[in-house]
């Protein structure tokens, strides 16, 4: 029993990851006042653009005749995936924030679009590659769990903790740093009055438009990440057609059940990557595996459902979210 | 004194034109001399506020151009004003309300990427002490009352080393003892060499605090006068373009029968605070009765309580009508709009919400016009031939300025969409009406107008009821004024025998005894 | 900061405008789409084809043939009716995103007459079953988040995007269980018995008829009658809805039974009349494909019928270049969101204006 919990958790903390990561890039961007529905799109985006990245730099090296480094292709995977998180961001925020365009069907294209691009690059890559884009043995490794001397060896905690896979470490970092540079920092309470009242930000001198822009394209990098992760762990590195699979709407979920709050983030990440792999480990005779699929979607719906029934002034969505700010409206 | 004093402020040949049509601002010049108070008075539309936007760096003019101390200047954005020190306080306060005075006070400026929220709070209550105002730094400004957030408007100004403040109709939204505290306040800042533009289109304002006044109207710039060498008769011809008599009309009605009476109203919040508490009180054709007290007094949940839009929690609204000969009560509280009516009960309303609630601003006025009636019609279509019909006689009787009955209504001015709203509820002829803050942004034509248009039902022995802000005119048209304060009525008085100040007590201090006057 | 004389105003300033006459309006926008093709051109030419001959060969591929057209049309149907039921959501900025759980679970419903009552009922009753089945079971799924957003105000985007999810994983329940075609090794449903298809009509089944007669019966709707006023109301303000005497709640939960149950309706065209069986791809994304078009249309039922036509000529297209070019066919919709993309931007033209430094007006797009 203890070591179903244990082995659980483990996966859950490895599942919950890329949600994790989703979410974070949407609180930031929706605590600037962007309701970016295009998670999915940009995770998709980083996705495939992590993988082929990584397998282009391993090919660049082979035919080089040499060794391709997995750190080094860790390294690309997750700048290239940022990047192209952050350009997805790139179109959404210059649609909504310069062309003030309606910020729900913008962030639905975007999610159509980016789905598209993550499709197309992968059948478009996987064609050249003569099958499919696969990394090598390296690569994968890179993207494997850690053994941290010392840390790993403690019982139980050791493994609860101290052996995951370096994008977790990364992520909870990021859900920290993010929590801090909301609430301690100037830069983050003036992003929060941008998100709440930009005319107020406005007025206080704080320039709306390069808030946004960067809140919007850092947070779109992030769910890039995120979609990367997806890519290089999930799928252990190989391109599955419509791998995100409504990963980044669960994201913009999990935002809300964070209460856009970054630290809580964590917690509920972990929770719904638990729900998403519990269907492995728990088993419950009767249950077939499509309806215990279903868990995840149906959490998701009903903690909607309780959330919208009681509300709070604190810790709620970013008033702002949703609205596009132009200002000389008379 | 010395005449040639350095002007903080000049602004040469300022025009600013929103669209192609609407010129706000054209050929306008003010100067603001150091250390002084300067009024800048207008109607509303005359494009006061429009003019001060372009000094603290909210528009930017189409031509002229702005010197600060005496060199010239562009400002491309707030952040510019605050660099000349140029700072304004808006009608509407822009506070973020889940942050506290402290955190935004400092919101935008620059400083250490840590924010060191203790010594902001000293530093505010430094600031606060040297002016005598009185706050908390640490509160949340949705915990605030107006006054509180009006005072961290100004701190927050100051804070940021302001010399020259613009502050947009500061006094709209307090009682008559605020408003002194704030004159006080700014005579205080103005011995401390600060120079400060006030807008306003209340004259007895401008007599009190001012040292000099600048006049608009519609745009254009009219003029500059001592204040010590003007009065109000002068300054009104100047305002309005000709002689008019500011006196409101108030016919005596001889017959009064009550039609509403409300008992024991009560309301929550979602927070689970009272909004009302037990209101009780009676309105009786023919007459207007005024509601006065200040912003969120319970002013907005008493109207939509009563027009079926917000629940209450106990009390009753009794409408009394006379069917066949006998008096009829009806229990109309808790029922929805549509029951109201189906009830065969015609009662108005014009919400403070003009565009928000009372009318749609993407659809013409056709469409808003059937608002109403829409469902009285058979079948499943709908008929837009009499709505049609009557918003042709609504432009034509009350002189609506509109390129037709096929523009959204969004794209009226201000007056032109009240008269809409007001015309549409008076069309359907109700026995009472209640009307919220129904001349809010209007000019003082229109407003007149509005007036008109209140008395015009009055005589015709409806029960009118006037939610204002502008005590002048609720104590100069209401036959009886009904003062809320904190939800719960501190009183009901005849403002024919109490004083502006009188009332302005009633407005933050509830009588011990509920003083209930009926005649 | 500088405030050099020659620097006085900001490089780009930008006001509102009056309203653009409608010529100048689609000019904008036409300019708008030719931009989106030329984008599309431009990643064609970096794949290494020839974007003129792509997509001559995309139109050739739509309606070079009479085949290829029925495809179109096809293909059009799903999209078109669904673009409808979706507009009476978004009519009153209900985020209806869950047109694709709607079309499934219709599908199950049809799919449950043709698969196991078309030996029992004769044609016509079956095909009746399966229309109020398919509707009843799209509106009810619609129903669900509509209730829980009057009451609680419930993000709806989300819900239905969820119900989504949930539709597909019990269409693979059934796939892998209790509909699982006998004899078959892999997951499967059964194809429909004849008696159980629909009649073809001019080479394509009946539903782009009905598409056509909802064409006109939705325009009529919105535009002409009580609920369709309601729903404009709604749509612009909630408040003044309420303020009208208008019960939100019940317009909401009304109208997004609609919206659902059109979307239920094409589940049992794609069942009976397209596809004779039920898969994964029963929906296909056009759900989500409908958004753009009922977007684009600017939710205008007549619009939408030429924008869905357009959309369903794309998705055809790029099945034939996948053949020729070796171009993955996801293209279509990559290409329909550059396409979203510009005119979502090119609307900003429409409402504003921009003004250059030291120029009176200058226009870009």
């Amino acid at each position: 029993m203890l070591s179903t919990i244990q082995t659980l958790f483990i996966a859950a903390v490895l599942a919950g990851t890329p949600l994790l990561l989703g979410a974070l890039g949407e609180i930031l961007t929706e605590k600037s006042g962007n309701m970016n529905l295009g998670v999915e799109g940009m995770m998709f985006m980083g996705a495939i653009s992590g993988l082929v990245g990584a397998y282009y730099y391993e090919q660049g090296v082979l035919t080089k005749g040499g060794t391709p480094s997995g750190a080094a292709a860790a390294l690309i995977a997750l700048v290239i995936s940022f990047l192209a998180g952050a350009l997805g961001a790139v179109i959404y925020s210059f649609l909504t924030i310069t062309l003030r365009a309606n910020q729900n069907v913008t962030g639905l294209t975007l999610t159509i679009f980016g789905t598209g691009f993550g499709n197309f690059f992968g059948e478009y890559f996987g064609l050249k590659a003569g099958g499919y884009v696969a990394v090598g043995e390296r690569t994968k490794a890179a993207f494997s769990n850690l053994r941290i001397p010392v840390l790993s060896d403690i019982p139980v905690l050791g493994k609860l903790l101290f052996q995951y896979n370096w994008m977790v470490y990364l992520a909870l970092a990021l859900a920290i740093l993010l929590a801090w540079f909301f609430n301690k920092t100037r830069m983050g309470l003036n992003l929060r009055a941008v998100g709440e009242s930009p005319a107020t930000a406005d007025a206080a001198g704080i320039n709306i438009t390069r808030y946004k822009y960067l809140a919007t394209i850092i947070g779109g990098g992030i769910c890039g990440v995120g979609g990367m992760y997806m890519s290089m762990v999930t799928t252990s590195g190989v391109w599955v057609h419509n791998c995100v699979n409504g990963y980044g709407w669960l994201a913009v979920a999990l935002v809300i059940f964070a209460s856009w709050r970054a630290g809580r983030a964590i917690l509920v990440s972990i929770i719904f990557g638990g729900l998403t792999v519990m269907r492995m480990y728990v088993r419950i005779p009767g249950l077939p595996a499509q309806i215990y699929d279903m868990i995840p979607y149906v959490a998701t719906i009903i903690v909607l459902v309780i959330t919208s029934m009681r509300q709070s002034k604190e810790f709620a969505q970013p008033k702002s979210c949703g609205t596009n700010y132009f200002r000389e409206e008379r | 004194m010395e005449e040639t004093r350095k002007l903080a402020v000049q602004m040469k040949n300022i025009t600013k034109t929103f669209g192609s049509k609407v010129v706000a601002n054209h050929n306008v010049n003010l100067e603001l001399r150091q250390g002084e108070i300067l009024a800048l008075l207008g109607e509303n539309g005359s494009g006061k506020t429009t003019l001060m936007n372009m000094l603290s760096g909210i528009y930017f003019p189409d031509h002229g151009s702005i010197y600060i101390n005496g060199k010239e200047e562009t400002i491309r954005s707030p952040k510019d004003a605050f660099a000349l020190g140029i700072g304004m306080i808006h009608q509407h306060f822009k506070l973020v309300d889940v942050m506290t005075a402290a955190e935004n006070i400092v919101l935008g400026l620059p400083g250490k990427v840590m924010l060191d929220r203790k010594a902001a709070n000293q530093k505010v209550k430094e600031l606060a002490d040297r002016y005598e105002f009185e706050i908390d730094p640490t509160k949340k400004i949705y915990n605030m009352a107006v006054s509180e957030k009006q005072t961290v408007e100004i701190i927050k100004v100051l804070y940021r080393g302001a010399d020259i403040l613009i502050l947009d109709e500061p006094t709209a939204v307090l009682t008559p003892q605020e408003t002194e505290k704030l004159f006080a306040v700014l005579r205080n800042m103005k011995k401390d060499g600060k120079s400060i533009i006030i807008i306003t289109h209340k004259l007895h304002e401008v007599l009190a605090i001012s040292d000099r006044v600048t006049i608009l109207r519609k745009g254009e710039y009219i003029g500059t006068v001592d204040t010590l060498k003007t009065n109000q008769s002068e300054l009104t011809e100047m305002m309005v373009g000709r002689k008019i008599s500011l006196a409101i009309d108030r016919p005596e009605m001889k017959e009064k029968k009550e039609i509403l009476k409300v008992i024991d109203l009560t309301c929550l919040n979602s927070d689970g605070v009272k909004t009302l508490d037990s209101v009780t009180f009676s309105a009786y054709g023919g007459e207007i009765l005024g509601v006065a007290g200040i912003a969120g007094s319970g002013q907005k949940e008493l109207c939509e309580a009563i027009a079926g839009l917000y629940p209450a929690v106990g009390g009753s609204v009794l409408y009394e009508s006379e069917v066949d000969g006998v008096e009829v009560k009806e229990r109309i509280l808790g029922l929805k709009p549509d029951e109201i009516s189906k009830k065969g009960i015609s009662m108005a309303f014009v919400p403070e919400d003009r565009l928000g609630m009372g009318l749609v601003a993407g659809m013409d006025m056709t469409d808003n016009v059937m608002l109403r009636g829409y469902k009285n019609n058979k079948g499943i279509f709908v008929d837009r031939k009499k709505p049609r019909e009557l918003a042709q006689k609504l432009i034509q009787d009350l002189e609506i300025v509109t390129p037709g009955v096929d523009t959204p209504v969004g794209r009226l001015s201000g007056g032109n969409v009240q008269k809409v709203l007001l015309g549409r509820e008076i069309a359907c002829q109700p026995r009472v009406l209640i009307v919220a803050y129904p001349v809010r942004g209007l000019d003082i034509n229109s407003s007149y107008r509005i007036y008109d248009l209140l008395n015009e039902q009055k005589k015709k022995g409806v029960a009118v009821i006037f939610i204002g802000e502008d005590l002048d005119v609720l104590m100069d048209l209401s036959d009886r004024l009904m003062v809320l304060c904190g939800g719960r009525v501190s009183g009901i008085v005849d403002p024919r025998t109490k004083t502006k100040e009188d009332i302005g007590l009633m407005m933050i201090k509830v009588a011990d005894q509920k003083a209930e006057v009926k005649e | 900061m500088s405030h050099e004389a020659e620097h006085k105003e900001p490089l780009i300033r930008m006001t509102k405008r009056d309203a653009m006459a409608p010529k100048k309006a689609w000019l904008i926008r036409g300019i708008a789409f030719l931009g989106a093709l030329l984008t599309g051109a431009l990643l064609i030419l970096v794949l290494g084809h020839n974007p003129i001959l792509v997509y001559k060969d995309m139109v050739v591929g739509a309606f070079g043939s009479r085949t290829v057209i029925y495809e179109t049309v096809k293909l059009t149907v799903p999209l078109l009716i669904t673009a409808i039921g979706i507009s009476f959501a978004f009519k009153m900025k209900f985020w209806n995103i869950g047109a694709e759980g709607q079309i499934l679970v219709g599908a199950v419903a049809a799919g449950y007459f043709g698969l196991f009552m078309a030996t029992v009922l004769p044609k016509i009753p079956l095909v009746i079953c399966m229309i109020v089945s398919s509707m009843l079971a799209g509106g009810l799924y619609g129903l669900l988040p509509a209730v829980c957003k009057a009451k609680w105000g419930t993000n709806e985007t989300l819900f239905t995007l969820m119900l989504n999810y949930i539709a597909l994983a019990f269409i693979k329940f059934l796939m892998n269980g209790p509909w699982k075609a006998k004899g078959s090794s892999f997951p499967k449903i059964d194809m429909l018995h004849k008696g159980a298809r629909l009649t073809k009509i001019l080479g394509v089944h009946w539903g782009w008829i009905v598409a056509l007669i909802l064409v006109v019966l939705s325009w009529i709707y919105f535009n002409k009658t009580k609920q369709g006023y309601e729903i404009a109301v709604v749509g612009e303000s909630n408040n003044t809805a309420r303020y009208a005497g208008i019960n939100v709640s019940k317009v909401f939960i009304r109208t997004m039974f609609l919206s659902g149950a059109l979307c239920g309706l094409v589940g049992m065209f794609q069942v009976a009349g397209a596809d004779y069986t039920i898969t994964e791809s029963t929906a296909g994304g056009v759900g989500f494909t409908a958004i753009t078009v009922a977007w684009l249309a600017k939710m205008n039922p007549y619009g939408m019928l030429l924008v869905a036509g357009f959309i369903a000529m794309l998705e055809r297209g790029s099945n034939t270049i996948q053949t020729i070019y070796k171009i993955p066919a996801s293209a279509s919709e990559l290409l329909t969101g550059i396409i979203l993309f510009f005119m979502l931007g090119c609307e900003f033209f429409i409402t504003y204006k921009l003004i250059l430094r030291g120029r009176k007006e200058e226009q870009d797009a």
